[in-house]
């Protein structure tokens, strides 16, 4: 995995000497999406709450990038602290709700309340409605960095990643992460050893919450667009199969998921329209043979050794 | 004079039209083991779910260290120093022994809104965890997956967590369920050194590992109390004999 991590670090370097534009922006898309996965996986893979709206932390995040651009506010220490606080927000009241239910009730309510936000923001005719607006220019942090220029935008971005990995690595371990790993495994045993699961787990999906916000903020900046398709159900779903795929509960899993996942939307894409139907295959067959995902199969290969 | 640790008073649940537990008195003096038993069917769960917290009750008081406790959530009881056992095991499979036995000390060092140390290198936690593993008997196996260990082991796990917190009553129900003769005698011998640190309110269907342990009897008929004493006073107690050990203790007496 660090390989990966290495690879991504000098990947600008490369593509700039054999001139392949198209492979650093693939880059990008994969560690923004990656971000989303990582906090994803906090929650589901860690915590087990299966949230099925994790997209729509991501809108919010590309919203509080491109509200404020509608209006002429380009500062980015104004629309990342808008899109963290959102996202936070936003998983604080919803969260509130959706973790006094489990199960497939848990799964069903916040996809409901994805949903809910979503329409909400198709319903702002003043935004672009369900068509979303473009962005004139990504956010400004003068003086430091500068995200129009592609380079340095990138490594912004990979900054991101490593810090996203860099939290969930501490979060798990420490005395936080034994609470929510604990409650994931038996929460009324929780309770019953003196933990308020219900407050941990609640500042758990809030953590998360904010974080997607984030990786939303970035996609913002990415695409120089939003709009509330980037809350739909299936980008939550494609997030939740690339925490499937790379190894839920383990820490560089999803960044491998995500990997695996674009590129061979990428590739499959161009070969046939049927892809999807390549990609459920894989999906159940990760399920069924290799329950550890990408990340579990490499740890078994290793212990092999 | 000893003190009260656990009072219950008048306590009932019903379920629908039937009352799992009817106006039930118990007391729990500090230092003691004291047995609840009875039929199954005799609401004996059912007590131990409300003492914890897990079933409101519909009426009745429970006060606890000198706390009315009877409307707190299960965690704060357990805060203040209650820790259940579970009928069928109930431990943490997916953590390692050592971690298992390590959230029960965290429960009660504070709050756990701790992000910068990691938890498993921090010896306030692991030293007591060990302590508790230690005294147990589970050390050597410290670093196992809780899902290894033998049905006897889990049970074992189960009382070295009630230990490594600060717990003061144990609420333990059924301990020695699905055990084997010896396994089970090692935990009467386990729970009985364990007198002196821990008071225990102990639901045990096996009448030898009653008369062993407790110091008081309470016996639990239909939801009712029907006798409460001394061990030779139950054995002795004509209403028990006839609702409750019958034959079974006629027959080794």
């Amino acid at each position: 995995m660090i390989a990966v991590l290495l690879a991504l670090a000098v990947l600008p370097a490369v593509t700039g000497a054999f001139d392949q534009p198209f492979l650093l922006d693939l880059a990008l898309r994969i560690m923004i999406l990656s971000c989303a996965a990582v906090s994803l996986n906090l929650i589901l893979g860690y915590g087990g709450m299966i949230s099925f709206g994790h997209a729509a932390y991501m809108g919010i995040g590309a919203y509080a990038v491109g509200i404020p651009a509608y209006y002429g506010e380009y500062s980015g220490y104004i629309q990342l602290p808008i899109a963290v606080g959102a996202g936070a927000l936003f998983a604080l009241v919803t969260g509130f709700v959706c973790l006094r239910t489990k199960g497939v009730y848990f799964i069903m309510i916040t996809l409901a309340f994805a949903q809910m936000a979503y329409f909400a923001f198709v319903s702002i005719e003043e935004y672009g409605g369900d068509d979303g607006l473009v962005i004139e220019q990504r956010s400004e942090f003068p003086g430091i960095i500068n995200m129009e220029a592609e380079l340095e935008f990138y490594y912004v971005v990979l900054a991101f990643l490593l810090g996203a990995l860099f939290l969930v690595h501490r979060i798990v371990g420490a005395r936080f992460g034994m609470v929510v790993q604990g409650a994931k495994g038996n929460e009324a045993r929780m309770q019953s050893l003196g933990f308020d699961t219900f407050r941990y787990r609640l500042a758990c999906y809030v953590i998360a919450g904010a974080m997607a916000a984030a990786a939303g903020w970035l996609m913002g900046n990415y695409n120089y667009y939003f709009s509330p398709e980037m809350m739909s159900w299936t980008h939550s779903g494609e997030l939740i199969f690339m925490v499937v795929l790379g190894g839920a509960g383990t820490l560089f899993g999803p960044v491998l998921g995500a990997i695996v996942l674009i590129i061979l939307e990428e590739e499959l894409s161009g070969a046939t329209v049927y892809w999807p139907l390549i990609l459920g295959a894989i999906l159940v067959a990760v399920v069924l043979f290799a329950r550890g995902g990408i990340e579990g199969a490499i740890a078994m290969l290793e212990r092999r050794k | 004079m000893s003190i009260a640790l656990l009072e219950v008073r008048a306590l009932s649940k019903s379920f629908g039209g039937i009352r799992a537990t009817d106006n039930v008195d118990l007391t729990v003096q500090e230092g003691e083991i004291h047995a609840v038993i009875g039929p199954n069917g005799a609401g004996k769960t059912t007590l131990i779910a409300q003492l914890a917290g897990m079933l409101p009750s519909d009426s009745g008081q429970i006060v606890f260290a000198g706390r009315d406790v009877t409307r707190l959530p299960t965690h704060a009881r357990a805060r203040l120093g209650m820790a259940r056992s579970f009928q069928t095991t109930s431990i943490f499979h997916d953590l390692s022994v050592l971690d298992n036995t390590l959230l029960a000390v965290q429960a009660h060092a504070g709050h756990s809104y701790r992000f910068g140390q990691k938890a498993r290198s921090d010896a306030r936690l692991t030293a007591p965890a060990m302590a508790a593993l230690e005294q147990i008997g589970l050390a050597g196996k410290a670093g196992l997956s809780a899902r290894k260990l033998s049905h006897g082991e889990h049970r074992q796990l189960e009382i070295a967590m009630a230990l490594a917190g600060k717990y003061i009553l144990l609420l333990l129900d059924e301990p020695m369920a699905g055990m084997g003769a010896e396994e089970s005698a090692q935990m009467v011998d386990l729970l009985r050194g364990l007198k002196s640190q821990k008071s225990m309110l102990l639901i045990e269907h096996d009448m030898d590992v009653v008369f062993a342990l407790a110091d008081r009897i309470t016996v639990m008929v239909s939801g009712k109390t029907i006798a409460s004493g001394a061990p030779e006073t139950i054995r002795a107690d004509e209403n028990v004999r006839r609702a409750y050990l019958g034959e079974e203790t006629s027959g080794d007496a």
